[in-house]
């Protein structure tokens, strides 16, 4: 049995898209059985149309890669009225994620997306960091708690917070979001990196710098994850590097109730669904009943 | 589109730093059209990270990609051997799109090949073939060694020229220049469409000197992809009606459009 629950959201298995790294899943349609998928957590809109930067905007890295891509989207109007249609019909839960410039964006976008009946849940993308701004809001406890706070108030829907882990302590945001009340974290966005050409001398990518992702961050983020489950009450998601099956249980493992696959995406188109599989391969090979029990088992025992 | 596991039936070296793959891959080369690329999984593992964009070079029994080791996941690719396996995503982006015969002028097509750019230009020159549509060809690079494809053009027109930036093989200079001499001495009875694709440089300017003439041009571009399809706004062209994605919107574009 892979169901699992993020607060009163009820999944049909722990396995999510995360934001960034599946468009608006129609761009997946071709290849993918979208209903299959636990949760599609979209990119991220704004509440106005946004440029993004300027290019490159990837670049790939030993293991990994750097985006900055900058949150270009339409808008949240756009999004209702071209999006929403055809993620609604998918027939599997679907979270929004929103990025807000100060509290009030963050109010309105939680406010406009709460009437929509088939949003299943909000993702609070405060830790991008391509965005051109002094510190981001998950780099503050207090921001963050205000933002969950704001956000908390105006909707009953899942409130998922997505912490970042260019922090010194990500456990004091992690429970900073908890006391506002959200109903759960996910972790980690990207690590803040960059790469120079040596011939140009120049940055590779057009913003200097850019988010980190793919397989060479997972032992960070297994950390961050196992270190914040310990220290929270609510379900903990775990993103980074997550490219199989195997990976996918280390981070139950440290304590995610759930993961969310990003990078992996570009690789395999079809890696959630892998994913999947293997997570049952693994519960049948070890005759667990529900793969909740796995969730935090890592043994620290000497 | 989907994504497959091809069967490689061939991968020969064809030049200096140059290769050809063949890959069984049956679907991919029923739904393609000429402009169109595969994202290609170079490694087995998570180094390099991701896929390698190319553009379908010929569709015979699967398709031919014809790719230059340039960098780790190329030099992957070059050691492959026949027999191997290789996960092919495709087809994807735009294509070229063909002349309309139903147009009041003659339509005729000039393809402009710079360097590993002829690679998606000569599907283009197989379809325009079959399509009997007058072609001109125009293969420019900066030496000898790195001219591709003449025989392949030559297999489908007469009318293939070739220029060399140092002279050491065909007309010396630019492929910009030859563009010009040939234009001088051909008529100009036609509807005149200009496919290109090579250098940035060049597609700038030969995309100039087709605004000047009035000469639709499309425009193959090349930018670095992760996803390649259309998901994660990393490849963005800036044109006149916005972002648009080298990936899905492109990679072959309307040169008008490009804000270069």
């Amino acid at each position: 049995m892979i169901k699992v629950k993020i607060g009163k959201l009820k999944l049909k298995n722990p396995v999510m898209t995360a934001s960034g790294t599946f468009g608006y899943a129609r761009e997946f349609e071709k290849l993918v059985n979208l209903k299959q998928i636990g949760a599609i957590i979209t990119k991220t809109i704004t509440l106005n149309p946004r440029q993004g930067n300027l290019m490159p905007r990837i670049c790939e890295t030993p293991s990994g890669m750097l985006n900055a891509i900058g949150l270009q989207n339409e808008g949240l109007d756009d999004f209702l009225r071209e999006k929403m249609p055809y993620l609604s019909r998918i027939g599997t839960p679907i979270i929004v994620s929103i990025s807000g410039n100060n509290i009030d964006e963050f109010f309105i976008l939680a406010k406009r997306l709460d009437k929509i009946r088939n949003i299943s849940g909000i993702e609070l993308n405060i830790s991008c960091p391509n965005i051109n701004c002094e510190g981001l809001v998950a780099q503050d406890a207090k921001e963050t708690y205000e933002v969950v706070k704001a956000v908390r108030k105006i909707t009953t829907k899942t409130v998922i917070t997505k912490l970042s882990p260019n922090v010194t302590d990500i456990v004091k945001i992690a429970r900073s979001a908890e006391d506002a009340g959200t109903d759960a974290v996910s972790l980690v966005n990207t690590f803040l990196g960059m790469a120079i050409d040596i011939n140009t001398r120049k940055p590779k990518l057009g913003n200097a710098t850019g988010g980190l992702s793919g397989p060479c961050i997972k032992p960070i983020a297994v950390r961050m994850v196992y270190e914040v489950s310990k220290n929270l009450d609510i379900p903990v998601i775990g993103i980074g590097g997550i490219m199989n099956a195997a990976d996918a249980i280390e981070f139950m493992l440290a304590g995610a109730a759930a993961i969310q696959a990003g990078t992996a995406n570009f690789i395999e188109p079809g890696v959630c669904g892998k994913i999947i599989k293997g997570i049952e391969e693994y519960l049948k090979k070890h005759k667990i009943e529900d793969v909740r029990s796995i969730v935090g088992k890592l043994d620290i025992s000497k | 589109m989907k994504d497959v596991k091809a069967k490689i039936l061939s991968n020969d070296k064809v030049g200096h730093v140059y290769y050809k793959m063949h890959l069984d891959a049956p679907y991919i080369a029923r739904a393609a059209k000429p402009g169109q690329f595969v994202q290609v999984k170079c490694s087995d593992s998570t180094e390099p990270l991701l896929r390698r964009p190319f553009s379908i070079h010929k569709v015979k029994r699967g398709i031919e990609i014809l790719y230059e080791a340039v960098g780790r996941g190329t030099d992957i690719l070059s050691r492959k051997k026949e027999g191997g396996f290789v996960d092919v995503l495709g087809p994807l982006g735009s294509g070229f799109s063909m002349p309309d015969r139903a147009s009041s002028l003659e339509p005729r097509a000039i393809i402009i090949a710079g360097g590993i750019g002829a690679a998606p230009l000569v599907y283009l020159a197989d379809e325009l073939a079959k399509k009997k549509i007058k072609t001109i060809v125009l293969i420019g690079a900066k030496t000898k060694h790195l001219i591709l494809c003449e025989k392949d053009f030559k297999k489908v027109t007469p009318e293939v020229y070739v220029s060399t930036d140092d002279g050491s093989y065909g007309c010396r200079g630019l492929v910009s220049k030859l563009f010009h001499k040939i234009l001088k001495t051909t008529e100009s009875k036609f509807e005149t469409i200009v496919y290109v694709c090579g250098p940035h440089g060049m597609l700038k300017c030969i995309s100039d000197i087709c605004m000047e003439r009035n000469f639709e041009c499309q425009v193959s571009l090349e930018e670095k992809m992760a996803c390649g399809i259309g998901a994660c706004l990393g490849c963005v062209v800036n044109t006149r009606s916005g972002n648009k994605l080298a990936c899905k919107d492109g990679p072959v574009f309307n040169s008008s459009e490009i804000i270069w």
